[in-house]
């Protein structure tokens, strides 16, 4: 329980913005859709942070993340429509097993996968998310309730600012622990010089599948939320362009940072989803023409992304 | 109609589509050769010159005999511009990012694109220059479109196979794919020769775009993606840095998918291909003519 009071800061914080937004939520200071976004925020973090141990500790690129993110969905809405589940404590369950059929499929997938390297790797998942997509699009031949390449309609809206706050909090937790673990130290060692792993005697291959698979639990938990925060699902939305998404957070923020993803998640929701609200329409098609000068400007400047490798004092996440 | 002329019908369909995948991964294929990358922005290079060819042939009217040329040179000057300004700065930058920045340009040439005075979000109906005529042969019949697409990517792979081994530029490019190192050592002008193979590759994938807008007469900003992603497919298929493989991956890739579309399931095909890649990186990860045998 040491880590408690090493992240005491951080929980401080959490507890602190916690009550920020329940008191603006309670006093409808804040409209319903930016209610939702600011619950959608927490929800990419908790998806990017599964991508970041993926990629950003472990160094093994991810194009299919969305793919996991989506199995989770998928996983957790038809489970929740076959047990009837309304209440927040019935939810848990069935959240948590968004999570297992995520991982499960990343444990399966990573074995053979992970063999490859470098940019075989990233074909290979993007491969992979494709077949996920296609799959969700045929989804009605398997059940009527999944709806094919309609959707998922009747999700009951059941994930409200507790449960995604709360989750995040306790996943980034997790994480942060496994980090500073005998594991994350391994994963790290893996993504600085996989060869000297091996002669220092790490499985590197059983670590690199463990990393894969606890980050795709990560999106499957983070797909889960998103089912029943939106109570609507289709497959475009876990295509290739949202395993983009996912990277550019990773990439931006700084990779092998958990602090770096939580600034990056929260920027990225509020330039996607926020400016919205401020920017006419015709404008907002612009956000898609800088976010990628914004990538390659950093790929240029900043290979690791702005925060690499760091956490920040102020929320207290390092070690 | 009987089995056997549908079946011959269906592989004229599949050869019409694999020749155009051919041209877009055999700059795939040469790229990654030079450069180790998998660049992404390939797929979108084709877009354009689809579009390129839309707005000489409606806007300008164009005759034929000079619209392939010029898209050519439009798609070549964009793939030589990509290369000097987004990937020169990242030579000596981990494979990654040089990867990632590659992803970047792709959106950036999509949604730039995309803008209302540019060549808009929407489908846009291709004008074919010539109606579309049937021979109908003993066994089966093909269109004039079809013929035309393959005279035109037989042709262009000669060219192709003339300057990579039969001139000096060719034995540069091979020279650098073999250790850019060494080359660049024996004196292989390096910044000179991956700008050729960029030039190159990206006038074929013009190329495939304005036979694949002949054969298929819609197009939009982001038909470039899964033709883009299927051809490095068929690129990884018959061995990348492999020329013939390219060729030969093309035709496999989209013979499978109207096969698999004529008598599974048009929602499948994608996935069909997909799981060909697996097959693929995971038993022969060099790909079908891949000889060496160090690990990717």
């Amino acid at each position: 329980m040491n880590f408690l009071v090493e992240t005491k800061r951080f929980l401080l914080c959490s507890v602190a913005v916690y009550l920020l937004f329940k008191f603006f939520f309670l006093f409808g200071l804040f409209s319903e859709y930016i209610q939702q976004i600011i619950i959608l925020s927490f929800i990419v973090i908790l998806t990017s942070l599964g991508l970041n141990v993926i990629y950003g500790y472990t160094g093994q690129f991810s194009l299919g993340h969305a793919g996991f993110y989506g199995i989770g969905a998928y996983t957790a809405a038809y489970l929740g429509a076959l047990f009837k589940v309304e209440g927040v404590w019935a939810f848990l369950p069935i959240l948590l097993s968004g999570g297992l059929a995520a991982g499960l499929l990343g444990y399966l997938v990573g074995v053979p996968i992970l063999r490859l390297k470098d940019d075989f790797l990233a074909i290979a998942t993007l491969g992979f998310g494709i077949l996920i997509r296609v799959l969700l699009d045929n989804s009605d031949q398997l059940s009527e309730f999944l709806g094919g390449s309609r959707g998922v309609i009747g999700i009951p809206k059941i994930v409200n600012l507790e449960i995604a706050f709360w989750a995040a909090v306790f996943l980034i937790l997790i994480t942060r622990n496994l980090i500073f673990s005998r594991y994350g130290l391994f994963w790290q060692c893996i993504k600085d010089d996989e060869l000297a792993a091996t002669t220092f005697g790490i499985d590197t291959a059983g670590m690199k599948l463990t990393a894969f698979t606890y980050g795709c639990f990560l999106a499957g938990m983070g797909g889960a939320l998103y089912a029943y925060l939106y109570s609507f699902l289709h497959p475009s939305n876990f295509d290739f362009l949202k395993s983009i998404d996912f990277l550019i957070i990773v990439i931006v923020g700084g990779m092998g940072s958990i602090t770096g993803t939580i600034y990056a998640g929260l920027l990225w929701v509020a330039v996607i989803e926020g400016l919205r609200l401020a920017l006419p329409a015709s404008l907002l098609e612009l956000r898609w023409v800088f976010i990628p000068i914004l990538l390659i400007l950093v790929m240029m400047w900043r290979p690791y992304g702005l925060l690499s490798r760091s956490e920040s004092r102020f929320l207290g996440l390092g070690n | 109609m009987d089995l056997l002329s549908y079946i011959l019908e269906q592989t004229i369909n599949g050869l019409q589509l694999g020749a155009v995948y051919a041209l877009i991964a055999l700059g795939y294929t040469m790229v990654y050769g030079v450069l180790r990358l998998i660049n992404f922005a390939h797929g979108d290079i084709f877009m354009f010159g689809a579009f390129t060819a839309y707005y000489l042939l409606s806007k300008w009217n164009l005759p034929i005999a000079l619209v392939f040329p010029l898209t050519m040179a439009a798609t070549a000057f964009l793939g030589f511009l990509i290369e000097k300004l987004a990937y020169k700065p990242l030579r000596t930058a981990p494979k990654i990012s040089l990867l990632i920045t590659s992803v970047g340009v792709s959106l950036f040439l999509e949604y730039f694109l995309s803008l209302e005075p540019l060549f808009t979000p929407n489908y846009i109906g291709f004008p074919r220059p010539f109606a579309v005529i049937r021979y109908n042969l003993p066994l089966f019949t093909v269109t004039n479109i079809q013929l035309l697409i393959l005279l035109v990517t037989a042709v262009s792979l000669f060219w192709l196979y003339l300057l990579i081994y039969h001139t000096k530029y060719g034995r540069a490019m091979r020279a650098l794919s073999h250790d850019q190192e060494a080359a660049s050592l024996m004196g292989v002008p390096v910044d000179g020769i991956i700008s050729l193979t960029f030039i190159v590759g990206a006038a074929l994938a013009g190329l495939g775009g304005i036979l694949y807008a002949f054969a298929y007469p819609q197009i939009n900003v982001f038909m470039g993606i899964m033709p883009g992603i299927k051809s490095f497919i068929a690129a990884v298929l018959g061995g990348i840095g492999i020329i013939h493989g390219a060729v030969l991956g093309g035709l496999i890739i989209g013979l499978s998918e109207v096969f698999v579309s004529a008598f599974l399931s048009s929602t499948l095909r994608d996935g069909v291909i997909f799981f060909i890649l697996f097959l693929v990186l995971i038993l022969k990860p060099r790909g079908l003519f891949g000889k060496r045998i160090d690990k990717v």
